[in-house]
């Protein structure tokens, strides 16, 4: 023990006297960040070097075709009378020297000459693009307040988005969808909402009433299938009645992608809560339901639900297409959400389930105020993976039929006029694509952000 | 059942015997010696007749006979897997029980669920572990219970939360998340969100097991306080001083028995059956 005291006596106090120096320069501003980052090690400044040869060989011709060569306005530059690819032509030299015709920038004419089409599909054959428009700007409006609490007014838009979808419908299809359904809807609002504000005036009777409300909702939805009440909407009939056939372009992407997203949230929910329930038969559903659809491709659902669907419903009862692949979309992430949401309620610890229950929560009450909040928040990043799959996933209803907004410009390229202009459409819809990908990407990361609260324990 | 027959349950003495005299000593928790209040009233407020658990094949808990005056402060202790997690857990129906019967506050246990809510509300648990709900600020974790299961207006809520908050030391803390807060200030909160629903029983599942030994006293600190407004309590602990200073009556349970139950004083002095000894030759060193 000579040593610890030797050292002991060694040590000298050594508070105080050293004022704060600089860092050195090799490790701050530009060049410490270069250092630091891409020639930390030989290894590194080789990718970096091979990174940059890399970009130099793809970016500037990227830039030089979409921005530098590009053709921006319609104007008949070659004096035909119309508009087409053709207006886009500029002298080049081929590879024998001889001054040709050719397209040497991207052509994007067609877009600026097709956008109707691209976001709307035949829309404008049966009703006024204005329609369309407006449910766009009343999207943007109603998920405001859901996606950020603080937003001003928040309460009155809250209020908006809760009757946005019959809103929506009758923009687009100029029709309701029928008294039964609009009660249904409605009546699951008025149940909803005493769950949601434990103060509201008049929360008995309401709270009684979402009590029968499953009970109601199945009479409707029976007698909606057996008693007729043709053209009975609650909706006012001033607008002529767009089929959803005519329905395509970035329009339909988004309707099947916004119904999907929010629809697939709450029935993964309670999918995943019954999978996890103490009661065999709802176990049991669920599982069965879940592993059904996660086993099956999607293509193959929209097949069965296209041919097969109509053989459970009663003879001449037609299911819009539409509505089949809206079903079969949603189902089908709500089994993938399910699963991932089950993830995050698998990693709650068990001592939040009891501290509930020892508080007298009741299940629904303690699922809804503890453990859905913290489960869901774990599993953001999976959940908005889905949606984006989802998203993306919506261009195969063109095997049943229907015009997304991949499969409308694919359309539009038949046109003579566009042959050739390929590359232009689909860069414009990837970059659709991409914006709102990318914009539920980003959201989610911010969202998790804010939900942090302090280390977990 | 491989037991020998003397070590069934050696009761001494009956909890309601305590006279409601020293009233004074409860105004001063600090008088270490003492036991803060003494009003222990004749209505029973725990009753458990002829209990038994078993998990799967294996019998936690087995013939557990208990009763527990209003007002009467309970210490249980025993070797780890004896089963006192499991007989508090039965009170407020976390875990079930498969026979005999469990009456808290004159309602028995059974499936039925709203008996079982009822009873919940009226007793309030702290866990060894604390289970703050990490989402909620410490406000937010004591006003969820009376706002969303007593229909309380949220202003009141967080009137009598704040009230609770002070009594417990951490008022300045309630706008925190649990995860910024120390292990002892997270069980004091926990204290301070059970109280908030008003219980007439508080059940204690070693409170300061996973603190540091400073927390200890800080959260103690708080229990003999409560201990001084005549709160019903059932506290699963090892913390014998505590139990000297607090308790009416410690019991002792070892392989799902209660072995031996006694005043906190003749219990440390004069154990009774073997296993206590044992028991508590190895807890007091
Ligand atoms: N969910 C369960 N399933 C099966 N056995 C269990 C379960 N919970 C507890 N046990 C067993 O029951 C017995 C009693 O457990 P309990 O948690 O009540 O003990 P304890 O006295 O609280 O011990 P400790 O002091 O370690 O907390 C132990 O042997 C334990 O292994
Ligand atoms: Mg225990």
């Amino acid at each position: 023990m000579s040593d610890v005291t030797a050292n002991q006596s060694n040590l000298r106090v050594l508070g105080g006297g050293i004022a704060p120096r600089p860092a050195p320069a090799t490790t701050v501003g530009v060049v410490g960040w270069l250092r630091e980052n891409l020639f930390s090690s030989l290894l590194n400044t080789i990718l970096t070097i091979l990174s940059l040869i890399l970009l130099y060989f793809t970016v500037p011709p990227i830039i030089e075709w979409a921005f530098l060569d590009a053709f921006w306005t319609s104007f008949d530059y070659d004096g035909n009378g119309e508009i087409g690819r053709n207006d886009c032509r500029v002298e080049v030299l081929d590879a024998d020297g001889k001054a040709i015709n050719a397209v040497r920038g991207a052509c994007w004419m067609f877009v600026a000459e097709r956008w109707e089409q691209l976001l709307f599909g035949d829309f404008f054959k049966d009703g006024s693009l204005l329609r369309p428009t407006l449910a766009f700007i009343g999207l943007f409006i109603a998920v405001a307040p859901m996606l950020f609490d603080q937003v001003p007014g928040r309460n009155v838009l809250l209020l908006f988005a809760v009757v946005y979808p019959l809103l929506a419908i009758w923009l687009l299809s100029g029709t309701g969808i029928g008294i039964y359904y609009e009660l249904v809807y409605l009546g699951l609002i008025v149940s909803i909402l005493p769950f949601l504000f434990p103060h509201m005036p008049m929360r008995e009777p309401l709270t009684k009433f979402a009590r029968i409300y499953p009970l109601l909702a199945v009479v409707l939805i029976a007698a909606s299938f057996f008693v007729s009440a043709d053209g009975l909407t609650l909706v006012p009939g001033i607008l002529t009645s767009v089929d959803t056939h005519l329905w395509g372009g970035l329009l339909l992407t988004m309707v099947i992608g916004v119904v999907g997203i929010v629809l697939s949230l709450p029935i993964g929910v309670v999918l995943a809560l019954g999978r996890r329930s103490h009661m065999p038969a709802v176990k049991l559903l669920c599982v069965i339901f879940i592993e059904f659809i996660r086993g099956v491709p999607l293509i193959t659902l929209l097949f069965m639900a296209s041919n097969m669907l109509p053989l459970f419903f009663p003879e001449g009862y037609d299911f819009d297409k539409l509505v089949r692949a809206l079903i079969v979309v949603v189902m089908f992430s709500a089994a993938y959400m399910a699963e991932v949401i089950r993830g995050g309620l698998q990693a709650i610890p068990k001592g939040q389930y009891e501290a509930a229950d020892a508080l007298g929560l009741s299940y629904w009450k303690s699922m809804y105020l503890i453990i859905l909040p913290q489960a869901l928040k774990i599993v953001i990043p999976g959940i908005v993976n889905s949606f984006i799959g989802l998203f993306k996933d919506t261009t195969l209803v063109l095997i049943i039929g229907l015009f997304d907004i991949l499969n409308t410009a694919k359309l539009a390229l038949t046109d003579a006029k566009w042959i050739g202009s390929v590359k232009e459409a689909y860069a414009f819809v990837a970059l659709v694509y991409f914006i709102f990908c990318f914009a539920m990407s980003r959201y989610s990361i911010w969202l998790e952000g804010k939900l942090e609260t302090g280390h977990k324990r | 059942m491989a037991r020998e027959p003397k070590t069934s349950t050696t009761r001494k003495t009956t909890a309601a015997k305590k006279p409601a005299a020293k009233k004074a000593a409860a105004a001063n928790g600090d008088d270490v010696a003492k036991q803060p209040a003494l009003t222990i009233s004749d209505e029973v407020a725990i009753e458990v007749a002829g209990m038994n658990k078993w998990y799967g094949e294996f019998h936690v808990l087995r013939d557990i006979n208990l009763t527990v005056q209003r007002g009467e402060r309970i210490v249980i202790c025993g070797p780890s897997g004896s089963g006192k997690s499991t007989l508090i857990r039965c009170m407020n129906r976390l875990e079930e029980h498969q026979a005999g019967k469990i009456v808290i506050d004159g309602i028995e246990l059974t499936n039925d669920i709203k008996k079982i809510d009822e009873v919940r509300r009226e007793v309030g648990m702290v866990f060894q572990h604390f289970n703050l709900f990490p989402h909620l600020t410490i406000m937010e974790n004591c006003t969820l219970a009376p706002i969303w299961v007593r229909k309380m207006p949220k202003s009141e809520a967080e009137e009598i939360a704040m009230s609770f908050l002070e009594r417990v030391k951490i008022p300045e803390q309630a706008h925190k998340y649990p995860g910024q807060l120390s292990g002892g200030q997270q069980q004091r909160v926990a204290i301070a969100r059970s109280l908030c629903m008003n219980p007439r029983i508080m059940l204690f599942d070693e409170p300061t097991s996973a603190l540091d030994p400073e927390m200890i006293k800080e959260v103690l600190e708080v229990m003999v306080d409560l201990a001084g407004t005549g709160m019903t309590m059932l506290c699963v602990t090892h913390e014998m001083g505590f139990a000297r200073q607090v308790a009416n009556r410690v019991i002792f349970m070892d392989e799902g028995q209660i072995i031996e139950e006694n005043e906190p004083e003749e219990f440390f002095l004069n154990p009774q059956s073997d296993r206590t000894k044992l028991f508590l030759s190895q807890i007091l060193h």
